[in-house]
């Protein structure tokens, strides 16, 4: 092999560990999407505005000299309580409605929680003071830091975790019931609206822990959830909506092949990327790569 | 003066792009969420006519070409992005629809020649408020008649249960198509009348956001209703100029504040202000159909 090759080989094994990073994140936001829409079928367009909202509060957390892991948390409770308020006043009166009129109005909910914030926190983006120490590793030409690994393990344990919680707890096999079937549920003595209001608790925080980790890395800003949440999405069809492992796979792909096309083509196509994966998955297989076809009954 | 023109030709533009995804949401059904797109795309076309190609003709008669550009180049994309799209239902498709929208506008960011990230300038100014007004006054007739003849009823039927309508005989795939192409193809004249009469375009005018500004004027007024959408538009154009004359501290809320509107009229009155009906219209139909 050329010279040329090699290095570009190593360029490649970069972006691929770069890009796995980064989907580990999408892969945090995409299992709260693929819960909510599992168990209501509805789409959370607000879902990256919980996001936007926890890495607010972690960041003020870390403003007032607060150590990392209660920012963490408080982003994560941030998110989560703002969801069980949104769920609460919004999300459960038109839960009835048909999904149309509620998909309008989760992208109601999230336009103001992104144009409300501009207006509250300011528009510019905010950097969050530096708490842990950068360290690189090098690997022949790749370099990897201990937060892209720290990430990466987190996403690994979540994972376990909700398979743990959704095989193995009451309330886990109550949200698997629900998201079977709704009313049969109800009969044999769950309540929904609490396991519905306990699922969007749970994925809006983890959508604040990837909001704090993502202002950690880059910045903290207002509209940072809009594109994260849309690829969030767009990672859980992919993986198949619905299927807590098809969120993290998708989330994977998506990270990787966004990284890919930014290093080696265009970097201003990056967002172009994940729309371009989704249309494909959806014309392939509507369902996602991990879904079933369902058929439509009269 | 000049101001308050601006604000009427910006109506008579909301009313073309209203009406046209009234026809794509309201009458059909297809929940599409990327009309910005298409109306960046005729935007766009008819700019690149504008400037590049431009005849040594009468303005009016380079407007009339200018618009049928529009028209075609957007129905073009509405043809070739409906036909992967309709085959999905309900959010997949508001989903696909918001890619493709967003791919359009990458792609026309990263042409260089029609200006990329700083925008196009220098396109002849060919309209003024009288195209406008005309062009919105000729699609509201357009809908009238549509909602009348056998493709509106056809595609209403569509809205109302796709199993029913298809066992009538209703070629599904083929009606959704049409009124896809139709109503991205009248957004693409929005789009042009647009170009031509700002004579500057950016990208970032036909992102996610304007898709859901056309959106939420549809559902204001009620969806499948041409009164609702004309009504829809005149509020939404008209009441942040409102807002901007009260105090510039209200007119920063404007997004908030059509979010907030958004959702109180859902959980109010998801139907909209009428419904699916019109104005002056008898609803004879109400009693035997559920």
């Amino acid at each position: 092999m050329s010279q040329d090759t090699i290095y570009f080989l190593w360029d490649c094994l970069q972006y691929l560990i770069n890009g796995i990073a980064q989907g580990s994140l999408y892969a945090i936001v995409a299992l709260g999407y693929t819960m909510v829409y599992g168990i209501i079928r509805l789409v959370n367009f607000a879902h990256g505005e919980f996001l936007m909202l926890g890495a607010f509060c972690g960041y003020f957390a870390l403003k007032f000299n607060l150590p990392m892991p209660v920012a963490i948390i408080a982003s994560m409770l941030g998110a989560g309580i703002t969801a069980l308020i949104v769920e609460r006043l919004i999300y459960r009166p038109i839960r009835n409605e048909g999904r149309i009129p509620a998909l309008i109005t989760a992208i109601g909910a999230s336009l103001f929680f992104q144009y409300t914030g501009q207006l509250v926190f300011g528009a510019d983006p905010k950097t969050v003071p530096p708490v842990f120490k950068e360290v690189l590793w090098s690997f022949g030409e790749i370099n990897v830091s201990n937060i892209q690994v720290f990430i990466f393990i987190l996403t690994l344990f979540i994972l376990f975790f909700l398979w743990w919680l959704t095989h193995f707890t009451k309330i886990g096999v109550a949200m698997r019931a629900t998201s079977f079937n709704l009313k049969a549920a109800e009969l044999m003595g769950i309540n929904t609206n609490r396991i519905i209001a306990f699922t969007f608790f749970l994925g809006a925080s983890l959508a604040g822990l990837a909001g704090i980790l993502m202002g950690y890395t880059m910045s903290v800003e207002p509209m940072m959830g809009m594109s994260l949440g849309l690829k969030a999405f767009v990672a859980a069809v992919v993986g198949g909506i619905g299927i807590i492992p098809g969120a993290a796979l998708g989330g994977f792909i998506l990270g990787i092949a966004e990284n890919m096309v930014a290093g080696l083509y265009k970097s201003s196509f990056r967002d172009g990327v994940s729309f371009f994966i989704l249309i494909i998955i959806l014309l392939i297989k509507p369902s996602g790569i991990l879904g079933k076809n369902v058929k439509e009954k009269v | 003066m000049d101001y308050y023109l601006q604000i009427l030709t910006n109506v008579g533009i909301f009313i073309t792009l209203t009406l046209s995804l009234n026809l794509i949401n309201g009458y059909c059904g297809q929940f599409s969420l990327g009309h910005a797109g298409f109306w960046g795309v005729g935007a766009y076309a008819s700019a690149v006519y504008g400037v590049f190609f431009a005849l040594p003709i009468d303005p009016a008669l380079n407007m009339v070409i200018a618009l049928a550009i529009g028209f075609s180049a957007a129905a073009l994309c509405g043809l070739l992005i409906g036909i992967p799209c309709l085959r999905l239902k309900g959010d997949y498709l508001a989903i696909a629809t918001i890619g493709f929208s967003e791919i359009l506008r990458i792609i026309i960011m990263n042409t260089e020649s029609v200006g990329g990230p700083r925008g196009f300038t220098a396109i002849p100014k060919w309209t003024n408020s009288w195209w406008v007004w005309g062009v919105a006054l000729a699609v509201t007739i357009f809908m009238l008649h549509l909602k009348r003849s056998a493709f509106g009823r056809a595609i209403i039927s569509i809205r109302e249960d796709e199993i029913a309508a298809e066992t009538m005989g209703v070629n599904l795939f083929r009606y959704k198509l049409f009124s896809f192409i139709i109503g991205a193809g009248i957004a693409g004249m929005a789009g042009s009348l647009v170009a031509h009469d700002q004579q500057f375009l950016h990208p970032n005018n036909f992102n996610f956001m304007w898709s859901v500004c056309i959106l939420v004027m549809v559902i204001l007024g009620g969806q499948g209703s041409v009164t609702g959408s004309i009504v829809g538009a005149v509020i939404l154009t008209v009441l942040p100029e409102i807002l901007k004359l009260i105090g510039s501290d209200v007119s920063t809320w404007r997004v908030s504040i059509y979010a907030a509107l958004m959702i109180i009229l859902m959980l109010t009155r998801p139907q909209g202000i009428f419904g699916p009906y019109e104005l002056f219209e008898k609803k004879k139909l109400q009693k035997g159909s559920a």
